[in-house]
């Protein structure tokens, strides 16, 4: 049986699918056949992120519309076979997604996947719902500003009451938090919010914290999920991120900004 | 807040379903009939929180004013309520001509909640034995408190919450609330009776809001948006910063709301 991931947050550009495409990645590179499904129909991106755009023939709706098989519209990973993606529509919209299609879908997914992760669209409508109300955990998205965490705050209500383990009354959704394009230099001159500022509000688990760097855009832009960025800190955060999800204990890295030893020594790049 | 999906039958008898339920309403008090003056008070009232006050529903309270033979005209009170946006959806302690003008306008009447000063003395009293003992010959009648006494006592069952209350969600307890964890900025919390939080409250807290007004707000670290007993409220910008973000108690005295910190 498959655990199911949602990568949710409420509000848009905090780092969803970079999340999303980063865990995925990182889960399958540790041996674990995982999918990742893109649910922001109509605005799809997670294709871009991963770099198969062009291999796309079926998509999700295909499937829940019964015009596709789940093996029809699986996309396998250029970097790693255990990984897959099933891409979104872009020419619907959300409508087109109702809860018993993606019940199925998911379920037949379970059948041979390790992990599923979801990457939910921004908001609180019915795609953000569909995202998260199978879910068994969650990464909730957040950037160190106000206003994603009053909407990553929502959101936590919302897979505390709206998810099928809620309505089940079953085991609650596990919640993560992970805390994006964190910039210490700017948290010191208080510009941005500090990771204390952020628990205070959220009091969350922490997954992890991944700095604001510049290998971000460019492995976006690039197709390549950043994780394989190995020398970059968001590549080196992220890893950090699936090994703790996966039950290593690591020390946080990168809260205060100090460059590391080896760092110093080799200039790794920020 | 959870809500059990319930499958469709077939049948004619699944198209409507009777259930009992509470609701949260503001209770108007009107200590004269001078509809000018009500007016003017109301729009001012409304003008500090527009929000609060949009589309509500409201109870109109003529005892106080049939008291003082100020008998008003219960067509020209729903008139003047209807125009400023406020939605008169019942009235109490109406002569035989004010049921039957509210007949008339199809607003529906409360009888059983009319007699109220004698529990409202004993609130007094228990609220003296805390406080600085007010002035005793000065007995204040003036919020009949909703206890009818033909029914059985209100339901007293305390509501425990452990998890955070997030951003927009809403609380509702027919008796206290207590609540372990945090109540987010966003989040809505109301009981009929105390609300408890031990933890940061920084959503809205609303206790007594079926007019109870010995209800107390206990928190242990307060920065709510708002708070609110029996109807009288405050928000965050009008607390005192002195015991923001401190542990409080939040009562009502005379009409005001007593924020005390808890030592």
């Amino acid at each position: 049986m498959a655990r199911i991931i949602v990568v949710t947050s409420g509000k848009g550009g905090v780092g969803k699918t970079t999340t999303s495409a980063a865990i995925a990645m990182g889960l399958a590179k540790k041996g674990h056949k995982t999918a990742i499904i893109d649910f922001d129909v109509g605005l799809r991106n997670l294709d871009l992120i991963m770099g198969c755009e062009r291999r796309v023939v079926y998509d999700f709706i295909n499937v829940i519309n019964g015009e596709a098989s789940i093996s029809q519209a699986l996309i396998r990973d250029k970097n790693c076979n255990l990984l897959y993606i099933l891409p979104a529509s872009q020419t619907r919209d959300k409508d087109a997604l109702s809860k018993e299609g993606v019940g199925r879908v998911l379920e037949e997914l379970s059948q041979e996947f390790k992990y599923i992760v979801c990457d939910s669209p921004a908001g609180i409508e019915k795609g953000a719902n569909l995202a998260l109300y199978y879910a068994d955990d969650a990464f909730v998205v957040t950037n160190p500003e106000i206003s994603s965490v009053r909407d990553s705050d929502r959101m936590l209500g919302l897979l505390s009451s709206k998810s099928r383990r809620a309505e089940r009354n079953e085991e609650p959704i596990k919640e993560y938090l992970l805390l994006t394009r964190y910039d210490p230099s700017r948290v010191k001159s208080g510009e941005m919010l500090a990771l204390d500022d952020v628990q205070e509000i959220l009091s969350l688990q922490l997954l992890g914290i991944v700095p604001e760097s510049k290998s971000v855009l460019t492995a976006s832009n690039a197709g390549i999920p950043v994780i394989l960025d190995e020398k970059s800190e968001a590549g080196q955060a992220y890893e950090d991120i699936v090994a703790r999800y996966l039950g290593e204990e690591r020390p946080h890295r990168f809260i205060d900004g100090k460059r590391g030893f080896l760092k110093m020594l080799f200039g790794g790049r920020s | 807040m959870s809500s059990n999906q319930q499958k469709k039958q077939t049948n004619v008898s699944s198209v409507i379903e009777f259930k009992s339920s509470t609701f949260f309403a503001p209770i108007l008090i009107l200590f004269d009939n001078d509809i000018a003056a009500i007016e003017l008070a109301l729009q001012e009232k409304i003008q500090q929180a527009p929000e609060f006050f949009k589309n509500s529903p409201l109870i109109i309270d003529v005892s106080e004013s049939n008291k003082l033979d100020c008998a008003i005209n219960i067509a020209d009170i729903a008139n003047v309520l209807r125009k400023i946006g406020l939605f008169p959806v019942g009235i109490r302690g109406g002569n035989g001509q004010q049921n039957t003008q509210a007949r008339a306008l199809f607003i529906p009447i409360d009888t059983a909640r009319t007699a109220g000063s004698k529990i409202s003395d004993e609130n007094t009293q228990k609220q003296s034995s805390v406080n600085k003992p007010s002035e005793p010959e000065k007995e204040i009648i003036e919020e009949p408190v909703v206890t009818p006494q033909s029914t059985p006592e209100p339901t007293t069952e305390t509501t425990l919450i452990t998890q955070p209350v997030r951003s927009g969600q809403r609380i509702y307890a027919s008796g206290d609330l207590i609540i372990m964890s945090q109540v987010s900025a966003g989040a809505e919390i109301m009981a009929e009776g105390n609300i408890h939080v031990y933890n940061t409250l920084r959503g809205r807290a609303l206790a007594g809001v079926q007019g109870k007004t010995d209800a107390r707000i206990f928190c242990l670290d307060l920065q709510a948006e708002l708070i609110s007993i029996a109807g009288d409220y405050k928000i965050y910008e009008d607390l005192n910063k002195q015991i923001s973000k401190k542990p409080v108690q939040i009562y009502l005295k005379d009409h005001a709301l007593i924020i005390q910190e808890i030592i």
